[in-house]
């Protein structure tokens, strides 16, 4: 095969056994890879119903058709799917730096991880050869000693290093996987499946070729794709980067703030992309093969926190500056720099902590147990000692490691009513309130709290639609970001480099075709984006979702933002439930969010009908049963 | 004394994308494998990036070093030339070279180094870099690139 290594890693930890199983080009079609090879896996591979802590619950690592080529931002990539232990569905995250094209130099597209090792190992893949190592002197490690110690252990400083931290090896449901020290497969709690596996790190080195179908065709296009990679769609992240987010957010009142209590701050000025470029950025490098190159690094150089590092984006910066309302840099920093050693999840992290500061300010937890810290809201000070707290699972960090939707239920009084979450996973920076076809994007997606499934916010935020309003069409722009973004999860191509695709299936399919040499055309490619979807879907219908998983943060619905240019705006369920009517309709789905066995059949699932049987008797038992049969039908409730 | 060009990196404006290695291997027929590629970049952590290949040393050490004369410094722009038929992969210039820049061909065993991409206009490498952090230069225009950005540092920016 071309691009796609053409074969599966099989390993199973507590025999310590390795083999592979050969990928054919109708799989590798039909599933692209990434998101697709993710959901694929976890829907064949996975027992129904399992916890994800369960050792059954297979970690798989994927790659897209193009990683380990020259092509911008998509050389880079790998994914990684599991059950996920925030939602207990689909679990599914992405990052880059430079693992991914190493793996594919070692000739492999998917890591399919099963069981659980009898003590701690890390796997060392080189090439072929693949071996379980003692990880019991990197265990309690951060994620950079763990690299730095591999390499130096394997004597290679080339080799490329994933690695879970403390968070992970606690079970810290917040737990992330880290590559490349500032890269990571950030949410739904990837790390702490990886820990529950006593898996400390995947480290690996590729001597082979990475063979395209048509070398010259695909180097004459990359030229292109180089220079529009250099105009005007990316200015954005070459400049400021996604921390323009933060004034442009303000100014439009979506900036959510101090636990989106409100969507404006009134400190955004000092924690803005402006302010830290001017102030903190030393460098702006790059992933591999990447000429748009947007990752700032920032450094702090006097104060309490003199001599951190970290890369910053916009969502950390949500979460640790306005989410905690904090206006002081240097605080989020020292916080984005301890999620990365310690393996969580920044943005998850900081809407946690946030949380914990509501919580103390209503005197729900007390100073005794914070360890002493006053969590007060703006305390930039103590904030970043809370991420230790939460990954070594010390005092209130021990409750504040199961994300907010299970820290809520076990603090209780009224705190769930603040607990900013959809399906257990922690709310990204998009006061979807005066959003509301991002709003309708948050609420299905498949991952829980999530801009990334659709970028539904786009058109609210440009203008492009009233974002103040729910109308019939809403569905469909939710559905046609969602399958675009499944193929750009799948072949597995950097979000911010959207802008440079024409047409852009047109695009997109001329490079897998060029990178593969399998015919692909524009509307094979974005069927595909809908197949995956719909596989995301049916995979979490069988782990027991319905549609009233599909919902808001009750704040989001029940408190209007209180000031600003969105004053007032909320959004009811009324209108929740118009959108989703529409959405589901449009989709093919029926009523309940089910894809209709048509559907299933139109997209060559025909494998999977029985989840879309199962799914018509339950939903008819609960006609019996009457209205409460929904509620009860929610194992998340 | 004639002065050979050589492709230098500014460690100010690389960026450690390896755009440059993926290129250099495509065009010695191994695409996008960073081993077969003359021009390796070196990330130190947290922001030190560099690419580094061959600087043409004047009476280069690997020439000298290597035991069974395979190696030669071409006269007319100063490339190290490897003769296939007497390298035998020893290593000895890998040693004797400070950069790293000389390394084995992992399938073939022999040395290789940075051609300046011989019968392409400019180098593959410079052609590509985004960053336009790689130029084709002489030690000299570095040295007066070095004095005149000096200067300007030390009184310019103190006047303005």
């Amino acid at each position: 095969m071309f691009g796609y290594a053409g074969k599966t890693l099989h390993v199973d930890l507590p025999n310590e056994k390795t083999s592979t199983d050969p990928i054919d080009e109708g799989f590798a079609k039909t599933y692209i890879g990434g998101a697709g090879f993710g959901a694929k896996m976890l829907i064949d591979y996975q027992k129904p119903n399992i916890d994800a802590f369960d050792p059954d619950n297979p970690l798989i690592f994927a790659l897209g058709p193009v990683a380990g080529t020259m092509v911008p931002t998509m050389g880079s990539k790998y994914g990684v799917a599991s059950k996920s232990p925030q939602s207990n569905l689909f679990g599914e995250a992405y990052s880059t730096g430079f693992w991914g094209a190493e793996l594919r130099r070692a000739c492999f597209d998917i890591i399919l991880i099963r069981g659980k090792a009898k003590k701690p190992v890390y796997l060392w893949i080189d090439d072929d050869s693949v071996q379980f190592m003692d990880a019991a002197h990197l265990w309690g490690k951060t994620t950079w000693e763990t690299e730095d110690i591999i390499r130096k252990d394997l004597g290679d400083p080339y080799i490329r290093v994933t690695a879970i931290g403390p968070a992970g090896e606690n079970l810290v449901r917040l737990g992330c996987i880290v590559n490349d020290r500032t890269r990571a497969a950030g949410r739904t709690g990837l790390g702490a499946v990886m820990g529950s596996k006593k898996l400390k790190a995947i480290a690996v080195r590729g001597s082979h070729d990475v063979k395209v179908a048509d070398p010259d065709g695909l180097v004459e296009f990359c030229k292109e794709l180089y220079e529009r990679c250099r105009g005007p769609s990316t200015r954005k992240y070459r400049t400021l980067g996604t921390p323009e987010n933060i004034l442009v957010h303000n100014r439009v009142a979506c900036l959510p703030t101090r636990n989106w209590q409100s969507a404006t701050f009134e400190g955004a000025e000092t924690i803005s992309g402006e302010y830290l470029l001017e102030h903190f950025v030393v460098k702006i490098q790059a992933c591999s093969a990447c000429p748009m190159r947007c990752e700032h690094i920032a450094y702090v150089s006097e104060g309490p926190f003199k001599g951190t590092y970290a890369r910053m984006e916009y969502q950390p910066m949500y979460a640790w500056g306005s989410c905690c309302g904090v206006d002081r840099l240097e605080g989020v920093i020292k916080a984005v720099e301890q999620c990365d050693l310690y393996g969580v999840d920044a943005i998850s992290t900081g809407v946690v902590v946030a949380f914990a500061m509501e919580c103390y300010e209503k005197g729900l937890i007390t100073k005794d147990d914070t360890g002493g810290l006053e969590l007060n809201f703006g305390n930039w000070e103590d904030m970043p000692k809370m991420v230790g707290k939460i990954a070594l699972r010390e005092g209130i960090g021990d409750v504040l490691a199961e994300g907010v939707k299970v820290a809520s239920e076990k603090i209780g009084r009224g705190s769930e009513k603040f607990a900013m979450h959809i399906k257990g996973v922690e709310m990204t920076g998009y006061d979807v309130r005066g959003l509301k076809t991002a709003a309708l994007g948050y609420a299905v997606s498949r991952r829980g709290a999530d801009h990334q499934r659709h970028g539904a916010y786009g058109v609210d935020i440009s203008g492009k639609v009233d974002r103040f309003k729910v109308e019939k069409g809403r569905g469909k722009i939710v559905i046609d970001g969602e399958d675009l973004y499944s193929i750009a999860d799948s072949m597995i191509i950097c979000k911010f480099s959207r802008g440079i695709y024409q047409g852009p299936y047109d695009d997109l399919a001329k490079i897998y075709t060029l990178v593969t040499g399998i015919p692909m055309t524009p509307e094979e490619l974005r069927k595909a984006g809908e197949r995956i979807t719909n596989l995301a879907r049916l995979y979490n219908l069988r782990e027991g979702l319905t549609r009233a998983d599909d919902t808001l943060p009750y704040r989001v619905m029940h408190l209007p933002i209180p000031e600003g240019i969105a004053k007032g705006s909320l959004v009811t369920k009324k209108e929740l439930d118009f959108l989703l009517d529409d959405y589901y309709e449009t989709r093919g789905w029926t009523s309940e969010g089910v894809p209709t066995q048509e559907k299933v059949k139109e997209l060559g699932l025909d494998a999977y009908s029985n989840v879309v049987e199962k799914k018509g008797k339950e939903e008819k038992v609960k006609v019996k049963v009457g209205s409460r049969g929904r509620k009860e039908g929610s194992k998340d409730d | 004394m004639t002065e050979h060009e050589f492709v230098a990196a500014d460690p100010d404006k690389c960026v450690g994308c390896g755009v440059c290695e993926y290129v250099c291997s495509m065009q010695k027929k191994h695409p996008f494998n960073p081993l077969y590629s003359r021009i390796r970049f070196v990330r130190v952590y947290p922001i030190v990036n560099l690419g580094m290949t061959c600087r043409l040393c004047e009476d280069a050490p690997c020439v000298t070093a290597c035991p069974r004369k395979a190696l030669e410094q071409s006269k007319e722009n100063g490339v190290i030339l490897v003769d296939k038929d007497k390298c035998d992969g020893c290593g000895w210039c890998i040693e004797a070279c400070e950069f790293g820049a000389i390394t084995l061909d992992p399938e073939d065993k022999i040395a290789i180094v940075c051609d300046l991409c011989k019968g392409e206009p400019k180098p593959k490498c410079v052609e590509w870099c985004p960053e336009e952090a790689l130029e084709l230069t002489t030690r000299d225009r570095l040295a007066k690139k070095a004095r005149v950005s000096a200067v300007r540092k030390l009184l310019l920016e103190t006047i303005e």
